[in-house]
Parts: structure tokens; sequence; C-alpha cells
């Protein structure tokens, strides 16, 4: 057999070369640095998520690649959900500085493994081939159950880190066995090819296809915490440090709906009639379970991981749909919905001081009276999660029910609608906790100056992009087109 | 020659062993921890069951990487074991009810 060596595009993938680069400095810089300069770590994630955040958006607009002989895909999608990787990367290690300074966290690996997770993310959102796309997931994934158990001392998190852990591997396993079907069936690891063959192949390997789409979809479904597969996210949520529920609320959200588009709307387009049935159950119980369990909870953390699962079957809505606009609608409701989670989840690992959490609603309790702004940016939050208008919560859930009230599939829209309405009732107990409720400590509540200018950019954008939220849609649309 | 549906069963077998013995173990971690070895196991033989009737090498290779990462993650897992045992004294999978709500 001859082989021919095409040399590789390495322009296509500088952000990761980037990342990689500056993951390994911040490794060293941590290890060599002395005990007072420990920010060394942090500054050089910045920095690396920074010029890589340059790199990505130079590359915005500029033709399709594909190189490392169809392992790697640069794209609009990969780059417009990498931009959104960084930029919640970027906020969760910002909010994070001061709280793991407080506790006895080790810093320097927080921001260390989270990088190497963020070019796991990179990795998975550009992946054209099944080993990229599992060597990408495995790269997000496995940093991420060492950050769970970062706080050493604590019961809870290490049991939060195991139940992770378990899911984790069970969910790799499941897409795993999905791909090695997928991989008997087309003769080929590759994404496009894998598409090509589903086309041309005969009714004797459709059951293996439908067989391994069971496994796939049930794969995508655990790492994106959809119910029924949901049952680690509350644990996972509430057991560990809130630095880390911050960072893996948002980014990895966001990747995970990289790897539903890759495997699902890239690989098997024509099995779409199939995998429209599986999301819809899979939505349907995500919306129903997330809100409805979301009402009984006291755990603002273990409240806030039922309405992400809630919110992720908002997002497979737009899949259900199977058209352009529906898919354009998912990344759009994706985007803002580590916006919301960056926000929600910053606004607890802030409001928390050494030695206490501020993790129980009852911890909220008359913020206004201690502090008005930081409570008219939780209630903006709140809002927008539960999608009241003019925030961005309301756009994102409008485009994703008008593309699938679009292809006519009105009852479901019905039911989505129902239990948002369910929903906005935990969402508002906050609101009413805040405004209405007397504090049990009145004394004024006062964050850092810079820190209150971040989380303020964050509360204040889901207003303003709620109010003009044309370019981001603008954006979504063109890199789906 | 040993037709594919052969191993193809194998592996099925195996897979769902490892599924029902994760999901019905209530005695030991450990135990979570090979089934999931033998999860990756079942899929590295239909990988190579497949690379091999086809006539294709990139199965084979993917079964070097899941081998790899496989590593990785019981490394990973045995250390979230050790901090667990050093938090709790035991490692039973029944006293992991901690968290709930």
């Amino acid at each position: 057999m001859v082989m021919n060596f095409i040399f590789p595009d390495f322009s296509a993938i500088i952000p990761e070369m980037i990342i990689l680069a500056f993951a390994c400095a911040a490794l060293l810089a941590d290890l060599f640095s002395p005990r007072q300069q420990k920010h060394l770590a942090y500054l050089l994630t910045q920095v690396g998520l920074a010029v890589a955040a340059i790199v990505t958006f130079v590359q915005w607009g500029k033709p399709t690649v594909v190189t490392f002989n169809y392992q790697f895909i640069s794209d609009d999608i990969s780059r417009l959900l990498k931009l959104f990787i960084y930029l919640t990367v970027f906020g969760a290690f910002y909010y994070s500085r001061q709280y793991l300074a407080q506790r006895n966290i080790p810093r320097g690996e927080y921001y260390v493994l989270g990088l190497f997770s963020t070019l796991g993310m990179m990795l998975l959102v550009s992946s054209h081939s099944f080993i990229t796309l599992f060597l990408g997931l495995e790269l997000l994934s496995l940093p991420l159950y060492a950050m769970v158990a970062l706080q050493r001392d604590s019961a809870i998190a290490s049991e939060a880190a195991m139940k992770y852990f378990v899911m984790g591997a069970i969910a790799s396993g499941m897409l795993l066995y999905g791909m090695s079907l997928l991989y008997g069936a087309s003769g080929s690891l590759d994404l496009a090819l894998v598409a090509k063959s589903i086309i041309q192949s005969s009714n004797s390997q459709s059951w293996m296809y439908a067989f391994a789409l069971v496994f796939i979809v049930a794969g995508i479904a655990f790492k994106f915490a959809a119910a029924p597969f949901h049952m680690w996210a509350p644990d996972v949520y509430s057991g560990s440090p809130s630095c880390v529920t911050l960072f893996l609320s948002s980014a990895p959200k966001v990747a995970a709906f990289g790897m539903a588009l890759r495997l699902l709307v890239f690989a098997l387009p024509d099995l779409f009639s199939q995998w429209q049935q599986l999301l819809m159950v899979l939505a349907l119980f995500s919306i129903v379970l997330g809100n409805i369990f979301a009402i009984a909870q006291t755990n603002l953390k273990r409240m806030l991981a039922y309405s992400s699962i809630a919110h992720i079957g908002y997002m497979l809505l737009g899949l259900i749909a199977g058209t352009q606009f529906g898919y354009s609608a998912s990344l759009f409701y994706i985007l803002i919905y580590a916006l919301m989670a960056l926000a929600a989840f910053g606004m607890i690992v802030l409001l928390s001081k050494a030695g206490f959490e501020a993790e129980n609603i009852e911890d909220f309790k008359g913020l206004n009276v201690r502090n008005p702004w930081l409570a008219f940016l939780v209630m903006l939050v709140m809002f927008s999660m539960a999608g009241i208008p003019p925030t961005i919560g309301f756009i994102s859930k409008f485009l994703v029910l008008k593309a699938v009230i679009d292809v006519g599939i009105v009852w479901l829209a019905v039911i989505a609608v129902v239990f948002a309405m369910i929903g906005a009732f935990y969402y508002l107990r906050i609101v009413k906790t805040m405004y209405f409720d007397a504090p049990a400590d009145a004394s004024t509540l006062m964050i850092g100056r810079d820190m209150q200018l971040v989380i303020s950019l964050n509360g204040i954008a889901l207003l303003v992009l709620g109010l003009f939220p044309a370019g981001l849609l603008q954006a979504c649309l063109t890199a789906l087109g | 020659m040993i037709p594919l549906t052969h191993f193809l069963v194998v592996s099925a077998i195996l897979f769902s062993l490892s599924l029902v013995g994760v999901m019905l173990n209530r005695k030991n971690i450990i135990l979570v921890l090979m089934c999931i070895e033998l999860m990756l196991l079942a899929v590295n033989t239909n990988f190579i069951a497949f690379a091999h009737y086809l006539g294709d090498l990139s199965g084979q290779i993917f079964v070097f990487f899941i081998l790899t990462v496989a590593a990785a993650e019981a490394a990973i897992g045995l250390a979230i074991v050790v901090l667990l045992f050093r938090n709790r004294g035991s490692i039973d999978v029944d006293q992991m009810n901690q968290l709930k709500g």
C-alpha cells in the first residue's frame, strides 16, 4: 500500500498550539515560582486565552480548512464555539481567583487543569474523525474529574468527583461502543465518509446504524446531563467547590454542543428521522424533570443544576427541528446559556467569603439591602434564565420554539412553554428572596472593584444582547450557513 | 475462519456485563473501575474485529488511543479512590450518599 504523506496545514491549529504552549508554560511557572508569586500561572493562562482568541477571531470568515489527514477541521462553527469557550473560561478563571486564594485549594493546578480541559474542548469542536473527537472528549473530561476533587480535605467533593468520574467513563464507553459499530458499518472513522456511506448503505446495514445511534445519543445525553441521563449533575454541581462548578457548568456545555453537532448533524444527517425521535424523548424528559425538580431545591447550586438540565432540553428543540434555522437557534441558545451560567455561578463564587459559602437560597435573603447593584445583577440573570423579555433568555427561548413550530411539532412547543412558566416560579422566588425578605445579617456586602466591573459587564451583556441580538444571531446563522 | 458475528457477540456480552456490573455493584468502588475497563476492552474487541474484516488499519490505530486513554482514566480514577478513602475511611458504594436532595 502506497501512502503519500501530505504536509499538514499548521495555520489551522495555531489556536490549539497557543493554548497548549501556554498550558505547559503555566505548569512550569507554577512549579518553579516562589510561594509569594503564585499568580504567575494565572497570568499566563489568561494571556494564553486572550492570544488564542485574537488568532481565532482573525480566522473568522476564512474558508473551511480540513487538515491533518482529515482529522481536524477549522470552520466557522468551530471558530464561533471556540471564541465562546475562551470567553467563558476567561470569565470563570477571573471570578475564581479570590475564591481560590481564600480557601486552601491549590491555585496553579486549577488554572493549568482548566487550560488543558479548554484544549480538549477546542479539539472536540474541531474534530473531523472519531479519533480526534474521542481524544478531545477525554482531554476535556479527565482534567475536570481532577478539578472536582481539587479540594482534597472535603469528603463531599471527593464523592462528587467519584460520581462524575464513573458517569463520565460510562458515557465515554457508550459513545465508543456506538462509534465502533458505526466504524464497522461504514468502514471509516472519518465523519464525512461515515455520512457518505450511510447514503449508499444497504438494508442489512441499516439495523447496525440504528443500533449504533442509540449508544451515540446516550453518550451525548450523559455528557449534556440531559434527562434521563442527568443523575450525576445535581450531585456534582453541589458537591464540587463553587469555582469548579462555575467552570464545568459553562464552557463544557458549549463543547458538548459542538460534539452533538459533529456526530449527529455532520456524521449522521441521513439518520435524522431516527435521532429526531430519540432527542424528542430526551428534550421532553429534560424540560419536565428539570423544571419540576428545581422547584424543590433549597441549595442554589442544586437548583441551577436542575435548571441546566431544563435548559439543555430547550436547546435540544432546535436540533429536533432539523432545519438550518433550528441548528442556528440551538447554537445561539447554548452560547447564551453559557453566558448565563457564568454569571449565575460567578455570583455565587463572588458572594462567598472565606468560611462562608453563599450557596443556599437563604443566603440571598435581603441582598437588595446589603448591596442593591449585585441584587439587580442577580435579578437580570434570573430573568434571563426564566426567559422574561427584554433579556436575552427570552430571545433564545423564542428562537428554538419558533424552530420547532416551523416544522409543525406544535405539541412539543406547547409543553415547553407550559414548563417554562412553571420554571419561572423558582427563578422569581430568588428575586423575591432578595428584594422582599429580611436579611439575617444586614451588614453591607462588598466585593472587589475589579470583580464588580466584570460581573457587571457579564450581567449587563444579558440585557444589552436581549435588546440588540442581531449581531450574534447573524454570526450563528452564517456559521451554520 | 471465525465469522465476524462471533466477535461482535463476545464484545456485546462483555459490554453488557460491564454495564450491569456498574449498575448492580453495591460493594466496592474498585469493582466499578474494573467494570469501566472491561467496557473499554469490549469496545476494543469490536474495533479490532471490524478492522480485521474490513482490511482497514485505522480501527486498530484507534484501539491504541483507547488503551492509552484508558490507562490515564484508570490513574485518575484510582487517585480519586485514594482521596475518598482518606476522607471517609471506606470505599463502599453504599456510603456514597452524602449528596442528595
